[in-house]
């Protein structure tokens, strides 16, 4: 029966969903519970010259008030990925000294109600002297920019470079052709629809302290703040991630309320809640993207790409989070290759610390701002050799042949058939179709535009001794367990972290169909450390590469077990025994008729009357799988935009993504993954800025001002597949999570350059609001 | 995400509430709670005291009268953009209420909290100015109506006093021969209007024999674009008019509002823009 893999099978987790039955850290309620708040900067950049609690520790119902004075006791948020020469700067949970972002830390209230912690905050008196901010990653290195810590005399935390730069200057100096572009990529807010959110218990009994908290990586979380910041022993720190309502990244990193909460917690003897609102989340959670680029692409007369070079500048916001370095790093310059052909490419970043909160992965991290980089090149050079951004694309694509292809960036793509993704894109969107249409809409003044977005993803991060050569403080494996029961039912644990992904479908159906069992006896695990003892969680698309895997590891072992004790039953030799994975038995060869069942063997297990010599009671295997290399999945989308050239308002008119996500498990969720990355990465082309002030005001930290996708805003997306393989993992698998994401960006912003080519528009900078389109058109005309 | 403590009032009757209104000075109105509660949330708006009017008997509904309809502040926007006699005979206002937030907010918002709050992108006032609405208000004194041109007096700011209420607002009227468009640049974020644009046209014998233009959104209060309304009346509606009314709409926009989605020029661009097309529309209707 099983063959689970493949179907699109409804979500096991939905019903409790669509009936307001998720289990949210915000949701819980434990007796005596208080409620804490955090007093936060209105400044940029202040010195905190003296800080009057007295008001605030009288009101009725305040608990206790605490200043960094009192926190001293709890370490300092930790740099989990230290690229050689990288300056960490000192980053307290509540500052003592200075404030260096709208949003920072100065002090914490815990009360009997939410209201009156609140109430509190407003009765807390700090006197600030202002300072000089900075917001701009290129402007913080300047000379003379003001300086936020006295540890990073330049501002500038790390720098990395990458590639061969004697091989690029001599393929510039020998091109036919090279084109430049100076780009911003800019920053976004996460915007997880749950905000963040934490309860902490401690008890004195157990010296035990329990933490509820909204994380992607609830074990990684336990080891940071174990090591790093409350000193409560990982054995005796149990971190819970429940539902978890999206994290795209902004719930990776360990923050300083998940230290705080705890902390209080023991302080006041008593539990303590925490939950963000949505501006705290605006002003707290790290933010995405945010680089200054300058690229140079250099091409022979025919289109032949020879060589690419980069500058970046990018922006960490005050201070480095727990993955921040590894962002623009390794998760970008790395990519920068695309689904090209390119003999020479030499990257150089620059790490700068700035006046504004602190930027991590966001969904793709780092990944889309590469594919970004390359996209828009390759359509600005196109366009300069008057060739159509298909066939610039297709001449430079990594033949099929080539693979396993080393690119000069240090990545080995495993499996790839870019000329076949392509051709499925150009059918899928009826692409010469929509060439025919743009030209008769062009004859009558109106600004169609067709964009192309070629692009690849490194995911599944990561094999963990690449990780540690490349800064990485840990590994990068996952952990998945299988425990089957007497009755044959079967639990299965995950280091991995469902919050939107699917998990507990996607999951079991690998499971069922590993062990033949129907995927209702099948429930999954994740998301508590006195569970699942180890785990790395949830991030870069690396969940069924991974952690899927890793429980495919464990299934041979269960399976393995199995047919040990059939074939000792069966009075046969192990070698002998087939197990029927469609029907959950195991026979002798060609004796199917006397076959034992799964839950049979189970139960056998349990009952340990007879087992074969040396072989343990119970049916239960642990496995760690770390990958052989990224995976590799690639995507070819093309949009139909029109631009009103009255207001220069953008509307999708067409989308079109093919992609190549290796082996497809549940088709209806990678629909789902796909359709809803695009949404995300659109809302970056036309919508999303965290936009900040000179002086570091954070213009939209709430839902009025800060734009995020609405369904209204997109046609139908079309949606197709090809599917090569990944041939590192058992699964064949590659990501899906962050593709969409990746690919619509350029590709609607190559749209609207297309639509805007024949008034003679060569580029904006993201987002492409009416007013910038609507101005780069007045611009043009009178030029 | 949490208000400051605060006094609550239900009143059972107008009179009740008139009077909790004269005792509380500093009391907010509440109806149905889409501005004032998200304000308060967010700390912007510190009330001592609410005077909850949305369950006093009699404000809300639609009737027809002497030209005019009349419709209770306690109208959801939901229910004028479903009422088949708005439809029918103002349809201009209809229209409006449809296009106002999203379905939730229409089910709990109301005609009389959106134009008493007077927020610069809301889309009734700048509807309510163009169809010479007239606004009834209830005070200690008695009723008193306000014409929709004196009714909105600066930012967040209306011609009611603080011991007032607003009961009801009446639109006129229109039939065959005259024609109403809304059209709004919704900002991307919030759906409030960035720039609107409210135009009723009445065509006769091929001649605009009576237009209103009013301009939202892009100044604290919604103004009318008398220029350009003098500029196609006795015109043909034809497009070299409409044109050439709806680019005098500037004139009217004095020292626009201006944020990081759009600036004060661009607001008065499209303001133009939105101008054109609303007249357009307006005209073919009118002459549907």
């Amino acid at each position: 029966m099983p063959n689970y893999v493949g179907k699109s099978l409804k979500r096991k987790e939905d019903p409790r969903f669509i009936q307001g039955q998720g289990k949210y850290v915000a949701n819980l309620s434990l007796p005596g519970m208080t409620y804490l708040a955090l007093k936060r900067s209105p400044y940029a950049h202040a010195r905190i010259k003296n800080i009057n609690t007295a008001k605030a520790k009288a009101l009725p119902g305040v608990v206790a008030v605490f200043t960094g004075a009192d926190t001293a006791e709890v370490g300092m948020l930790p740099s989990g990925w230290n690229v050689p020469g990288i300056k960490v700067p000192a980053n307290r949970v509540l500052q003592t000294d200075k404030v260096r972002h709208v949003g920072d830390r100065v002090a914490l209230v815990v009360a009997e109600t939410p209201y009156i912690a609140a109430d509190a905050l407003d009765l807390i008196e700090v006197d600030y002297e202002p300072l000089p901010a900075v917001t701009d990653a290129r402007q913080a290195a300047q000379p003379g920019a003001p300086l936020l810590h006295d540890s990073v005399p330049d501002n500038v935390s790390y720098t990395w470079a990458l590639g061969n730069k004697d091989e690029v200057e001599q393929a510039f100096a020998a091109a036919d052709h090279v084109v430049e572009l100076e780009l911003t990529n800019q920053r976004l807010i996460a915007t997880a629809m749950e905000p963040r959110a934490a309860v902490a218990q401690w008890s004195p009994f157990t010296e035990e302290m329990t933490l509820w908290t909204t994380s992607q990586n609830p074990n990684l979380t336990r080891v940071v703040l174990s090591a790093f910041l409350i000193g409560v022993p990982e054995h005796k720190l149990r971190v819970i991630s429940p539902d978890v309502g999206g994290g795209f990244g902004s719930k990776i990193p360990t923050y300083p309320e998940e230290a705080l909460v705890p902390w209080a917690a023991r302080k006041v003897g008593r539990p303590v809640k925490w939950v963000a609102s949505r501006s705290e989340s605006a002003m707290s959670d790290t933010q995405g993207r945010d680089h200054v680029t300058v690229a140079k692409l250099a091409l022979k007369q025919d289109g032949t790409i020879l060589a690419l070079r980069i500058a970046t500048w990018a922006n960490n916001g005050a201070y480095i989070s727990l993955v921040a370095a590894l962002i623009p790093t390794a998760f970008y310059i790395t990519l920068l290759s695309g689904l090209y052909k390119i003999p020479a490419i030499y990257g150089e970043m620059w790490g700068t610390l700035t006046n504004t909160v602190w930027v991590d992965a966001y969904r793709g991290a780092g990944r889309p701002e590469a594919a970004y980089v390359v996209e828009r090149l390759v359509d600005v050079a196109a366009q300069k050799l008057g060739l159509d951004p298909v066939e610039i694309r297709r001449k430079n694509f990594i033949p099929a042949a080539d693979f396993p292809y080393q690119t000069p960036v240090a990545l080995q793509y495993d499996s790839g058939n870019y000329q076949g993704v392509l051709d499925k894109a150009l059918e899928l969107s009826g692409y010469a179709q929509l060439r025919a249409a743009q030209a008769e809409a062009r004859k009558q003044g109106r600004l169609v535009g067709i964009g192309v977005g070629a692009c690849i993803e490194a995911s599944g991060p990561a094999p963990s001794k690449v990780a540690g050569a490349l800064g990485g403080v840990t590994g990068f494996w996952e952990s998945g367990s299988i425990r089957v029961h007497a009755t044959g039912k079967v639990t299965v644990l995950t280091g991995a972290h469902t919050h939107g992904q699917g998990h507990e479908t996607t999951m079991a159906q690998i499971v069922a169909d590993q062990l033949g069992v129907d995927i209702n006896d099948i429930d999954l695990v994740h998301g508590d450390t006195a569970v699942i003892p180890n785990g790395m969680g949830t991030y870069g698309s690396r969940s069924t590469s991974v952690g899927g895997s890793a429980l495919v590891r464990s299934a041979e072992k269960v399976r393995a077990k199995v047919m040990k004790i059939a074939a000792h039953q069966l009075e046969a030799a192990v070698e002998d025994v087939v197990y029927d994975r469609e029907q959950g038995k195991v026979y002798v060869k060609g004796a199917p008729s006397k076959a034992k069942t799964f839950g049979e063997l189970a139960f056998a297990a349990y009952t340990a009357h007879n087992l074969p010599e040396g072989v343990e009671p119970g049916l239960e295997e642990d496995a760690y799988y770390d990958p052989a290399n990224f995976t590799y999945p690639n995507s070819i989308h093309i949009a139909q935009v029109e631009v009103d050239a009255d207001t220069g308002a953008v509307a999708i008119q067409r989308y079109a993504a093919v992609d190549d996500v290796g082996k497809v498990i549940n088709p209806m969720i990678v629909d789902g993954q796909i359709q809803g990355g695009i949404a995300q990465g659109v809302g970056q082309a036309l919508w999303e800025h965290g936009a900040y002030t000179a002086d570091g005001q954070l213009l939209a930290a709430n839902l009025m001002e800060y734009a995020v996708p609405h369904a209204a805003g997109f046609p139908m997306i079309a949606t197709a597949r090809t599917e090569t393989p990944s041939p590192h993992n058992p699964l064949g698998v590659k990501g899906v999570g962050e593709m969409g994401t990746i690919a619509s960006t350029p590709t609607i912003v190559n749209a609207v350059m297309d639509a805007l080519a024949p008034l003679g528009v060569k580029h904006i900078d993201m987002p492409l609001t009416p007013e910038k389109v609507w101005r780069a058109i007045q611009a043009a005309q009178r030029s | 995400m949490y208000t400051t403590a605060f006094d609550y009032y239900r009143p059972q009757s107008l009179a009740e509430a008139l009077t909790l209104l004269r005792a509380h000075p500093d009391a907010k109105v509440l109806a149905g709670g889409h501005s004032l509660l998200p304000a308060m949330k967010l700390r912007v708006s510190q009330p001592v005291a609410l005077v909850d009017i949305g369950r006093l008997p009699g404000l809300a509904g639609i009737t027809a009268a002497g030209g005019a309809l009349k419709i209770g502040a306690l109208t959801t926007h939901a229910a004028v953009a479903a009422s088949d006699v708005v439809r029918a005979q103002c349809a201009l206002l209809a229209q409006t209420a449809a296009q106002i937030g999203d379905q939730q907010v229409r089910n709990r918002g109301t005609l009389g909290g959106s134009l008493a709050h007077a927020d610069p992108a809301a889309d009734y006032p700048t509807t309510i100015l163009a169809l010479d609405a007239t606004l009834h208000a209830a005070g200690p004194g008695g009723e008193r109506t306000v014409p929709a041109s004196a009714f909105f007096t600066g930012l967040l700011s209306t011609a009611l006093q603080a011991d007032e209420l607003l009961i009801a607002v009446s639109v006129p009227v229109y039939g065959r021969g005259t024609g109403g468009a809304y059209l709004k640049h919704p900002h991307p974020a919030s759906g409030y209007a960035v720039a609107g644009a409210a135009a009723r046209v009445t065509v006769a014998g091929g001649k605009v024999t009576q237009v209103s233009l009013a301009i939202g959104g892009v100044t604290v209060n919604p103004v009318r674009a008398a220029a350009a309304e003098r500029a196609l009346a006795g015109q043909a509606p034809s497009d070299a008019a409409i044109v050439a009314a709806a680019a005098k709409a500037a004139e009217a926009l004095r020292d626009p509002l201006s944020d990081n989605y759009a600036s004060g020029d661009y607001r008065i661009h499209l303001a133009t823009v939105l101008a054109k097309r609303a007249l357009t529309q307006a005209a073919a209707r009118a002459q549907a």
